[in-house]
């Protein structure tokens, strides 16, 4: 099942060509071209930015192409909204799904077209039974009476391609959909891809994993910059390859070494710090110049010690100590004023104002000093905003165009402004390279890097194992709220990091 | 954690075991809390009071009660749309005039041509807000907090200084809300049938269940390809209209009708409404909730009445009941969706 299957022969279902789109002057999509086949999970691939996001809104009739041809079956089709994608046979799974949190899962699937009895009235039962006949074919055991609130991700994905099923979708987009899940999680999505494949839908799966594309996909596209770059079976190709197809060059395969490993003082001391039932007894050290990664298992308890460093989340016991000065419990003010930048897990929700432009979430930290008598200078934020944008190289349109616009990577960049331009003495940095493309994770790593050798000191929270040894100075290792191993760069490697994380008993093989 | 919209629960009437049939209890739970706070005011009233219980009394506060929860019937289909609709005291101050002024012109004129003239002219207003919510997307809150001083303000201007009083009501007119069946109110019985078939009507239709949809996360509802601007005029309108109706109602329960009729009934009804468990923010709660709702703020008045106590207290006690009802439902919710999340891990 690891290694990459034999191409599909099936028929194909879905052929785009050419497909353009512009949004202004910005052109998103120069030539979006992919082709899909029946019984295949076909990868597509790209940096943030290659208009993969763009191809998929104009498959699923969000965006109208302005030029390019769409077939569905044989027939060329024009999507002129998501209703008539839908009738075409197709579904779009986005990483967050958008669904009713106080309708039942049934309910979910069905809203607008449940099955009627005499008298259009609704058919409870036959909904529930059909529901739960689809969770049987995809072989994962919701209960369709539940409501969807409290639904993780993983599960809430799994009733958007119930949805799918119910409307006889045979071309199934996924956006990456791993991109939250955990590993147990993302094993159960693929099972339910493989059925899926093996019922003769088509799949397009998007993802920035290119282990996970080996392991699930048969096929795969690369675009860059708008346009198609090349559209092949994946036997044969090597993760290299396809890396060079995206970003059109070699990419080192490690980030550089750090070079002020651990010279400074200690900057963060935390000292026996517990949230009951949370995490017990984290004691540890950043010293200035020095990168520490904290790794582990999702739930482990990572997220939760940097929030409550940064005051987010009240702790019960321990001290906070920046730079000799204990920290104020719960109180992001008092981090912020000892000096300490926090770039959160979920930029959408917490790192951003997505409304807001770029410029405004640029200056966002540093008001303080850009205002005069009270009054923020506009020409002092603007100033600030393009020092950092040229620095960080953010692509992006105009200052002033509200931040939802830029990619993710992008966005991940003006968080890092915000806080870099409050100059920090230290810097936490939870999962910074998430959901972001292969070229501008590179520029983050070298970013942290650099902000390192300047004598900063970072804090980073990643579950990405590369990320973690080729970044840091010490990995600190967490499982099940206890600090667990402590390993220098040298003596680190990713087997260690996961006997640790998984608990000798487990990982013991 | 991400953040949610206010959470809140929803009626699940026939949902198989488990954590859909936590839900459903929850609810039940919340529904019946309703009733427990209503028999303690009645129980404690009658202790002090033994007029309480009193046919009269009891007739007396059902009849308030009737046009109080028609009204919260239509304004609960509008607040599940996760909308407001605060023009309604208004249209029932301008209905109820004109109904009236309809028997002082047209002496002998049938009453159910009355009620069609309320109807039609809560339907005018009710549509007015619909299109301006529905098609120029402006939020409810502000379209019919603008409304409501206008339809005041021509109801002003239609009435002056003017009043319909007693004398030019017909008394098969004025003996509406007198007539009763087993000691019950014809209009109370008729209220809680229309308010049964409101509350049949939300679970058994699609376009019922698109309410709650709408509600819930208008956006997906949009993806869904709902027709959410027609669900909304269509909420806004029926609003409208049944507060013409209980417009018409007002003028037979009171008999006089100036130009300050209805005023400040807008806020009354939201209160009960969200008593009676329905989200403020929309995607759940019953018909049936806000009915509970509108018959225990009325008791709490007749009761405070009865015992000789400052009306001031009734406003005090509808404000507590308020923040009572909201921060229950918080809290109910988050137990609920805490529960449901834990429920919901099956793997590790």
């Amino acid at each position: 099942m690891d290694a990459p299957e034999e191409p599909a022969e099936g028929p194909v279902l879905l052929e785009l060509q050419h497909a353009a789109k512009s949004f202004g002057a910005v052109a998103a999509l120069i030539d979006g071209t992919v082709e899909l086949r029946a019984g295949e999970v076909h990868a597509l691939l790209g940096e943030n930015g290659a208009g993969k996001s763009t191809l998929v809104k104009i498959l699923a009739g969000v965006h109208q192409p302005d030029a390019g041809t769409l077939t569905v079956a044989g027939r060329p089709v024009t999507l002129h909204g998501p209703a008539a994608a839908r009738a075409a046979g197709i579904a779009v799974i986005y990483q967050e799904p958008t669904l009713f949190p106080d309708l039942t899962v049934a309910e979910n699937m069905f809203i607008g077209r449940q099955p009627l009895r005499s008298g259009r009235r609704i058919d409870r039962r036959e909904m529930l039974a059909e529901s739960a006949a689809i969770f049987a074919r995809l072989g994962v055991p919701l209960d369709p009476a539940r409501i969807a609130r409290g639904l993780s991700i993983a599960d809430q994905q799994v009733v958007e391609i119930g949805k799918a099923l119910s409307l006889n979708a045979t071309v199934i987009v996924m956006d990456e959909p791993t991109a939250a899940l955990s590993a147990a999680e993302v094993d159960r999505l693929f099972d339910v891809v493989r059925t899926l494949r093996s019922q003769g839908a088509a799949v397009l799966f998007i993802s920035h994993r290119l282990e996970e594309v080996f392991t699930i996909c048969q096929r795969v596209t690369v675009m860059r910059d708008g346009k198609h770059v090349l559209t092949s079976d994946l036997a044969g190709l090597t993760t290299q390859d396809l890396v060079r197809a995206m970003v059109g060059r070699e990419l080192a395969a490690r980030a550089p070494a750090p070079v002020h490993a651990g010279t400074g003082e200690p900057v963060l001391n935390v000292h026996r710090l517990t949230r009951e039932g949370v995490f017990t007894d984290i004691s540890l050290a950043v010293r200035a110049g020095e990168i520490v990664a904290l790794a582990g298992l999702v739930g482990s308890g990572r997220s939760e010690v940097a929030r409550a460093i940064f005051g987010i989340d009240r702790y019960d016991a321990g001290t906070v100590t920046m730079q000799g000065k204990p920290l104020r419990r719960a109180s992001p003010t008092s981090a912020m004023a000892a000096g300490i930048g926090f770039v959160p897990e979920d930029r959408r929700q917490q790192g951003l104002v997505m409304d807001m432009s770029v410029q405004q979430n640029v200056a966002l930290a540093s008001l303080h000093e850009l205002r005069r008598g009270g009054i923020i200078r506009a020409g002092a934020e603007r100033a600030m905003a393009s020092d950092w944008a040229t620095r960080l190289k953010i692509k992006h349109g105009r200052l002033t165009d509200p931040v939802a616009t830029l990619s993710g990577g992008n966005q991940q960049k003006v968080v890092l402004a915000k806080w870099l331009g409050r100059k920090p003495s230290l810097l936490i940095v939870d999962e910074p390279t998430r959901g972001i493309d292969v070229g501008t994770k590179a520029e983050v790593h070298q970013l942290l890097t650099d902000l390192a050798s300047s004598g900063v000191a970072v804090l980073m929270i990643s579950s990405e194992l590369p990320e973690v040894l080729g970044v840091s100075d010490r990995i600190l290792v967490m499982r099940e709220g206890e600090l667990v191993a402590e390993l220098s760069r040298d003596g680190a490697s990713e087997e260690a990091i996961m006997t640790a994380a998984m608990g000798q008993h487990e990982a013991a093989k | 954690m991400s953040t949610t919209l206010i959470p809140r629960l929803q009626r699940r009437p026939d949902s198989a075991p488990g954590a859909g049939g936590l839900a459903e209890r929850v609810l039940r739970i919340r529904e019946s809390g309703i009733v427990i706070v209503l028999a303690v005011f009645v129980a404690v009233t009658t202790v002090v009071q033994h007029r309480f219980l009193g046919s009269a009394n009891i007739q007396f506060v059902l009849v308030d009660t009737a046009g109080f929860a028609l009204l919260a019937l239509g304004e609960t289909m509008v607040v599940l749309t996760r909308n407001v609709d605060l023009s309604v005291g208004s249209i029932v101050g301008l209905s109820a005039y004109l109904s009236a002024d309809l028997f002082a012109q047209h002496p002998g004129i049938s009453i159910p041509v009355v009620f069609l003239a309320g109807l039609g002219i809560g339907l005018a207003c009710g549509i007015v807000n619909g299109i301006m919510v529905a098609a120029g997307r402006v939020p409810s809150l502000v379209v019919t907090l603008a409304t409501l001083y206008i339809i005041r303000g021509v109801d002003i201007l239609i009435v002056g200084g003017n009043e319909v009083d007693a004398s030019s009501l017909p008394n098969s007119f004025l003996d509406i809300p007198k007539d009763t069946i087993g000691g019950i109110p014809d209009i109370a019985i008729a209220v809680a049938v229309l308010i049964g078939l409101g509350a049949y009507y939300l679970r058994t239709f699609r376009s019922g269940r698109d309410l709650y949809a709408i509600g819930s996360n208008p956006d997906a509802a949009r993806l869904a390809g709902l027709p959410v601007g027609r669900r909304v005029f269509t909420a806004f309108a029926v609003s409208g209209a049944i507060a013409g109706v209980a417009g018409v109602l007002w003028g037979a329960q009171y008999g006089t009708i100036n130009s300050t009729a209805g005023t400040g009934y807008e806020l009354q009804v939201v209160s009960a409404v969200v008593v009676g468990g329905v989200a403020i923010f929309g995607g759940s709660g019953s018909v049936i909730g806000a009915g509970l709702g509108a018959l225990l703020l009325s008791t709490i008045s007749s009761a405070l009445y009865v015992l000789g106590i400052s009306p001031f207290w009734d406003q005090a006690i509808w404000g507590f009941l308020l923040l009572l009802a909201i921060s229950l439902d918080q809290t109910i919710t988050e137990r609920l969706t805490s529960a449901l999340r834990r429920s919901g891990t099956r793997h590790e």
